[in-house]
């Protein structure tokens, strides 16, 4: 599994190199950045020293090559917006996206979870169809939506919860259940399904055979078997968190890569922009790497070598 | 009800007397019916089902596929599927007590450690994810409260008790890395872990390859006169019946038309469907698996099940009675029971 790990790991290089490759293009072919970042008063000779800064006079493949050298070094220039190493910039924020993404996810998966548990034991029962309607409609319900439904009911409302910004844990919940329900309606819906095709199976009808209660085989037996769906959708899924992420953040201006890579896109700090995106990719790789080997983790089956 | 008929047959009197349960046997059922509610409507996969199995006896029970011997199976592990299936009359009276309206954390204590059952498929009935020896030990840790040092020594030497080859490093192992005639092994161990008094073996050879079966069959026939326990052997195999079962008895379309000690079934078959499975049976000692052999027709539709007995669209000797009324299980001969309308008049050709 080790080994796997690391082969996988070694292939990291090379999806970074058709990340960096789509982000430069896209982001050269668009227009000159050196339009927006300087103003109208600017000299001639601003523009020519801005240009050469950026190599923006060189051949585009030449521009490539310097962009990955400096990309080998972690070197994406300087933010045009905050004058400062356009990395360390993203890096800034970095902390700010995990804890509301990693908070958001948490609460969508163990809600989801026991949800999708609950639908599955009282299948086309109350709870059930209660639960699995409000999913259905809450798939196709635009996210950032509720989040400003929360806002005006929890804190210009109520008054309980702070609008936005960061802070303590109570700028966190508006936030991260916003982005919850992001993924929460499938990981309901997913949870059901699995869960319910997994009681099914022989092994189940035999874990009772011994004696087993039937919550004990519920939660020792069924649920693992059914985490491996859910995995898998989540793996495929890390993009819309992103992008959850970066609606969310803006929402409720909390200070996080999503919201950076926003401002810096209407801005075209392109450096930004592209150490944004491929520490992105980083986490989307690795995060799929993760799911991958917490699935071989529970199903011995998908063990290789 | 056609069943009424019964009581206007001669041996009325036996057949009343049998409804009552037998104190001295370990298993009584009387008049079990399973009905099952499904999208195509409701049906009774089981119909006023009794018999008997006394402690230490194995009995043999044989039928084509769908005559409702899992199910059976399953009612007396009340283990049902919980929407589609209940049990809709009788009483399963196990070591002296009724099961059926047991709570279910009654059955519990019930399950796994006093009534064992295996299953016929041992590629499935095995969580995938996780390895022999937790398998071994939940049953032996729920049922005995063993810590998990005593019980994996418990599950190594019940894994040395099936014979399974290497046994401590099986426990390490998954499913998936052993065979199916291992896999049976283990189910087999799994279901004795708390020495039950009663195994249910629902086709336990079905799934395996000849060679395999033999083994399978002769280890669990060791381990009967081992550990004594009864046996209930669901199998479409009539071989395996002759070489392991004390008693059979029959089943067609939910119903048991003939019961029998093992010798006395094969040398006077009573019933005509039991008698089409004999007759058209590969001889014992040929190579070939005797599977059940195919008698012409088709089992019935539980939704479409014929007026009078089951058996008669398939029956060369129906009559007209045959097609009016449900003939009733009556005992013909010592300990001897059939369930067919021309039953004297075959008995004496
Ligand atoms: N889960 C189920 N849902 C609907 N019908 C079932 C189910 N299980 C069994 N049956 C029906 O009950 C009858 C008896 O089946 P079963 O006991 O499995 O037969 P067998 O003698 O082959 O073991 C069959 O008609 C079968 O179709
Ligand atoms: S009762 Fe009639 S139809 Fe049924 S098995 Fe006997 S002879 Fe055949
Ligand atoms: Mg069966």
């Amino acid at each position: 599994m080790l080994a796997y790990a690391a082969r996988r790991l070694m292939l990291l290089p090379i999806s970074l190199f058709l990340v960096a490759l789509v982000t430069f293009v896209v982001l050269r072919l668009t227009g000159n950045p050196v339009d927006i970042f300087l103003d109208v008063t600017s000299t001639p000779e601003q523009v020519a020293a801005l240009t050469e800064k950026l190599h923006l006079d060189e051949p585009i493949p030449i521009q490539f090559l310097i962009f990955l050298r400096d990309l080998a070094q972690g070197d994406f220039g300087v933010s045009l917006q905050f004058n400062e190493p356009a990395l360390s910039t993203v890096f800034q924020r970095l902390g700010g996206t995990l804890q509301l993404a990693g908070t958001g996810l948490l609460i969508a998966i163990v809600v989801g979870v026991i949800l999708g548990l609950v639908c599955a034991v009282w299948r086309d029962r109350f709870a059930d169809l209660a639960i699995s309607s409000v999913a259905v409609a809450g798939q196709s319900m635009p996210s950032f939506w509720l989040g400003i439904l929360l806002i005006q009911l929890f804190a210009l409302k109520l008054g309980w919860l702070p609008t936005s910004g960061a802070g303590g844990w109570r700028h966190m919940i508006l936030p991260a259940v916003t982005l919850a329900t992001f993924l929460l309606p499938n990981i309901i819906l997913i949870t059901r399904a699995s869960v319910l095709e997994m009681s099914g199976e022989q092994f189940v009808i035999a874990a009772r055979a011994k004696g087993l209660s039937r919550l004990r085989v519920l939660l020792t037996h069924v649920l693992p078997v059914s985490l491996n769906p859910l995995l898998s959708f989540l793996g495929i899924q890390i993009g819309t968190l992103m992008g959850g992420s970066i609606i969310t953040e803006t929402i409720f201006a909390w200070p996080g890569v999503g919201r950076l890579m926003l401002t810096s896109i209407s801005n075209r700090d392109v450096p930004v922009v592209e150490a944004g995106v491929l520490v992105i990719a980083v986490g989307i790789v690795l995060t799929n790497l993760a799911v991958d080997l917490l699935q071989m983790l529970i199903d011995p089956r998908i063990r290789r070598h | 009800m056609a069943d009424d008929i019964a009581t206007s047959h001669p041996s009325r009197v036996v057949a009343l007397a049998e409804a009552a349960t037998d104190a001295r046997a370990l298993l009584s059922v009387r008049d079990l019916t399973v009905e099952f509610q499904t999208g195509q409507g409701r049906f009774e996969a089981v119909h006023r089902v009794g018999f008997d199995v006394a402690k230490g006896q194995v009995l043999g029970v044989v039928g084509e596929s769908g005559s409702g011997k899992s199910v059976t199976a399953l009612a007396l592990m009340r283990l049902l599927p919980d929407h589609a299936a209940r049990i809709s009359g009788g009483r399963i009276v196990f070591d002296g007590s009724d099961i059926v309206p047991m709570r279910e954390a009654e059955m519990c204590r019930i399950r796994g450690r006093r009534i064992g059952m295996i299953f016929q498929d041992p590629t499935t009935s095995l969580n995938p994810i996780f390895t022999i020896g937790h398998q071994l030990r939940e049953g032996l840790r729920v049922h005995l409260g063993l810590g998990r040092a005593a019980a994996n020594r418990r599950a190594e030497e019940l894994l040395n008790l099936v014979r399974l080859p290497s046994a401590r490093a099986a426990l390490d192992k998954y499913p998936h890395e052993l065979s199916g005639g291992m896999r049976q092994r283990v189910m087999i161990a799994m279901a004795l872990a708390c020495e039950p008094q009663l195994l249910i073996a629902d086709e336990p050879t079905t799934a395996l390859d000849v060679t395999t079966q033999a083994q399978i069959l002769e280890l669990l026939r060791d381990l009967q006169q081992q550990m004594g326990m009864a046996i209930m052997l669901i199998t479409h195999d009539l071989g395996v019946v002759a070489e392991f079962a004390d008693a059979v008895q029959v089943m067609y379309a939910g119903r048991i038309v003939e019961r029998a000690p093992v010798s006395r079934l094969f040398a006077n078959p009573a019933h005509p469907y039991t008698q089409g499975l004999l007759y058209s049976m590969p001889a014992l000692e040929e190579e070939d698996p005797p599977v059940l052999p195919a008698i012409p027709g088709m089992v019935a539709s539980p939704f479409a099940m014929p007026m009078g007995c089951p058996f008669h669209p398939r029956c060369a000797l129906a009559s007209d009675v045959c097609r009016a009324a449900v003939p009733p299980l009556n005992p013909i001969a010592h300990a001897h029971s059939a369930a067919c309308w021309h039953v004297d008049a075959m008995m004496a050709a």
